[in-house]
């Protein structure tokens, strides 16, 4: 195993966490673990990166102050093809699937997105992936070549301590051809609204599952009865059933309430990753096989039209 | 403007009814309890290039990989306002990784002429989120993954918003032709009316087997591949919830137990 590069992945003055959950992974899979830096001034995440790495390609130019996917593309083409890494990581978030695809066939480089955890069988590796909304895995078999790209789920393995201390080799961009195809304009933040559910106690967290609209007042009785507040899935908020502050997940909110009470909601990753840390998860589904189950502390699988009701009834029964 | 949409029919993940089994070959699922709908990002692409061809004039091309089945979604992608459509079928296209599927697109976009391609920002099945960018590079056009927003600037440029991680919007300004791969809930869908659905049933679906794309039999399924999936598995799970048994009056009462229990209500 030689090289494996990891791209580093920044937004907005903050070094993304999925940079050093790579950076631990290519350190398991036992190859030289080499940080691909793209950045503007940025000395202090190639520090922070050196320390699980044993090696920093820094290359400091304002065409990398913003994500551009055409200028990042450009540059680790030409660093892949000189320096000829085994395998390059790169983060399958929002900045990496805009380059995985179009970088890998570009170079005519086997690859693959979203992997959950890459082995090696002898020096090829071997991925991980979901299929079916996480209801079955499926493995990736490379054709054989001399280098690999693979996209890698963010939080998906987690970042260790580092513990290694790489020299940072400030490089000059390859690339100095100007890119006007695209251009980064400004980030645009996402709205606040009247409840902020990252701070709620309770919520009672809706998805697809509740069906049509008209269930809304069932489910605002639900919340009001238990002094909880109304989160959802990206799938309830597209549909327009919830302003898009309250919908938990990746490209959501993260919460962590007392209570998260999950209703028809299938507990795919991009939502998990917003909920897990919550104390105590109740899932209803009518799936036994949604994976939100292996993520509650309770499950019933049911109807949530005939639950939630039955709940309504006994919540008011106890409160006399 | 004229613009190409790919779609791709997937089974309803949504339905409490589809299960997801592997099948005897290890490399397929039983799809004989699966609904089929058209892939939600894709229903995103078909409202982007409907709203921009009301807005700006041109055609849309609907293109799809899959059996005759898959008629049904592009049907319905007709009705809502589509032109034309090509179907790419051939029994060689099985096991198309990421690479192959969007070699195969290619084959049918290459000569329309189009001054954008939308696609969705993942198939809900494999979900790879990667064959439209994939189809960019093979098309020499730029492209944007992740695309909420969509705002024509001029008849060469559009401005487009990327959504990332925390629903932060990064603005780009892209020149056409150019390649958006769609994410949900940037638009409302519509709902076919009617009328579009007696018209579309007029409306051609061109038929394109591996003759017709011109590709050869080592560029399609597994051997035109470079990242084939070899083996489903049934995922390892962790400790699964504590199930609460019995019928809706029983279940709800002891969840509200358990809830009072735990000081929650
Ligand atoms: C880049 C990206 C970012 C994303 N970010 C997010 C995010 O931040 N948050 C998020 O939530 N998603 C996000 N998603 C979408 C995510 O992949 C899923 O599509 C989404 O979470 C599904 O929402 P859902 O569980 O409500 O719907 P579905 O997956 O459709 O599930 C509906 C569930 O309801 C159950 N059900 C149906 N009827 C009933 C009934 N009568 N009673 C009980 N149960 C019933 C079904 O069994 C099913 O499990 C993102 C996707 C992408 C590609
Ligand atoms: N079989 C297919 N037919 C038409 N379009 C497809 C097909 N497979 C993938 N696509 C398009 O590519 C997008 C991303 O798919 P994927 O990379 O598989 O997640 C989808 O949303 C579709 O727009």
């Amino acid at each position: 195993m030689g090289d494996i590069f990891v791209l580093a992945e920044h937004r907005e003055g903050e070094l993304r966490e999925v940079t050093l959950e790579m950076l631990t992974l290519a350190g398991q899979l036992g190859g030289n673990v080499v940080c691909v830096l793209l950045g503007s001034g940025v000395d202090d995440y190639a520090s922070k990166v050196a320390g699980y790495s044993d090696k920093v390609i820094y290359i400091d130019d304002p065409i990398f102050a913003n994500f551009n996917a055409m200028a990042y593309q450009a540059a680790l083409s030409e660093l892949i093809k000189s320096e000829k890494p085994s395998v390059t990581l790169i983060g399958n978030t929002g900045q990496g699937v805009d380059i995985i695809g179009s970088l890998a066939v570009e170079l005519e480089v086997p690859f693959t997105t979203d992997a959950v955890a890459v082995t090696l069988e002898g020096d090829k590796p071997v991925v991980t992936r979901q299929y079916y909304g996480g209801k079955i895995n499926g493995n990736i078999n490379f054709k054989d070549a001399d280098t690999y790209i693979i996209g890698v789920r963010e939080a998906a393995i987690p970042a260790g301590e580092g513990g290694k201390s790489g020299e940072v080799a400030k490089t000059a961009n390859p690339v100095t051809a100007e890119i006007t195809a695209r251009k980064f304009l400004e980030y645009v933040e996402a709205a606040v609204g009247d409840v902020d559910i990252t701070q709620s106690t309770l919520l009672v967290s809706i998805g697809r599952g509740i069906r049509e609209d008209k269930n809304m007042p069932m489910v605002e009785e639900l919340a009001q009865l238990m002094g909880a507040d109304i989160s959802g899935s990206r799938a309830v908020v597209d549909a327009g059933w919830l302003p898009t502050d309250r919908q938990v997940g990746i490209s959501g909110k993260t919460v962590k309430p007392k209570l998260y009470l999950a209703l028809g909601i299938s507990g795919a990753f991009q939502h998990v990753t917003g909920m897990k840390g919550s104390d105590l998860v109740v899932a209803i589904n009518k799936d036994p096989d949604a994976p939100i189950f292996q993520y509650a502390d309770y499950g019933i699988v049911d109807d949530l039209l005939k639950v939630v009701p039955a709940l309504i009834d006994k919540l008011k029964e106890m409160k006399g | 403007m004229n613009i190409v949409v790919c779609v791709k029919q997937v089974p309803d993940t949504s339905d409490p009814d589809t299960e997801v089994h592997i099948d005897g070959t290890g490399r397929g699922v039983d799809q004989s309890k699966f609904s089929f709908v058209i892939n939600d990002a894709d229903n995103y692409a078909v409202e982007e290039a409907i709203l921009l061809k009301e807005k700006h004039g041109g055609e849309v091309t609907v293109v799809n990989i899959g059996g005759e089945a898959a008629n049904q979604v592009i049907r319905m992608a007709l009705a809502k306002g589509g032109d034309g459509a090509v179907r790419l079928d051939d029994e060689s296209f099985v096991y198309s990784d990421v690479v192959a599927t969007a070699r195969l697109l290619k084959s049918a976009i290459k000569d329309l002429g189009c001054d954008l391609v939308l696609t969705g920002c993942m198939a809900s099945d494999d979900g790879y989120g990667a064959v439209g960018i994939a189809l960019a590079q093979m098309l020499e056009v730029p492209h944007a993954a992740y695309v909420k927003t969509v705002e024509v600037v001029d008849d060469k440029k559009l401005k487009v918003g990327r959504e990332l991680e925390g629903g932060l919007l990064e603005m780009n300004e892209i020149e056409m032709p150019c390649l958006l791969a769609i994410q949900t809930g940037g638009n409302e869908p519509r709902y076919a009316s009617f009328k579009g659905i007696r018209e579309a049933s007029k409306k051609e679906i061109k038929v394109m087997d591996l003759a017709a794309t011109g590709l050869s039999a080592d560029e399609v399924g597994e051997s035109g591949s470079v990242a084939v999936m070899t083996q489903y598995s049934v995922p390892e799970v962790g400790d699964l919830a504590e199930m609460i048994e019995g019928d809706p009056a029983e279940t709800s009462a002891k969840l509200a137990n358990i809830l009072k229990e735990k000081g929650l209500v």
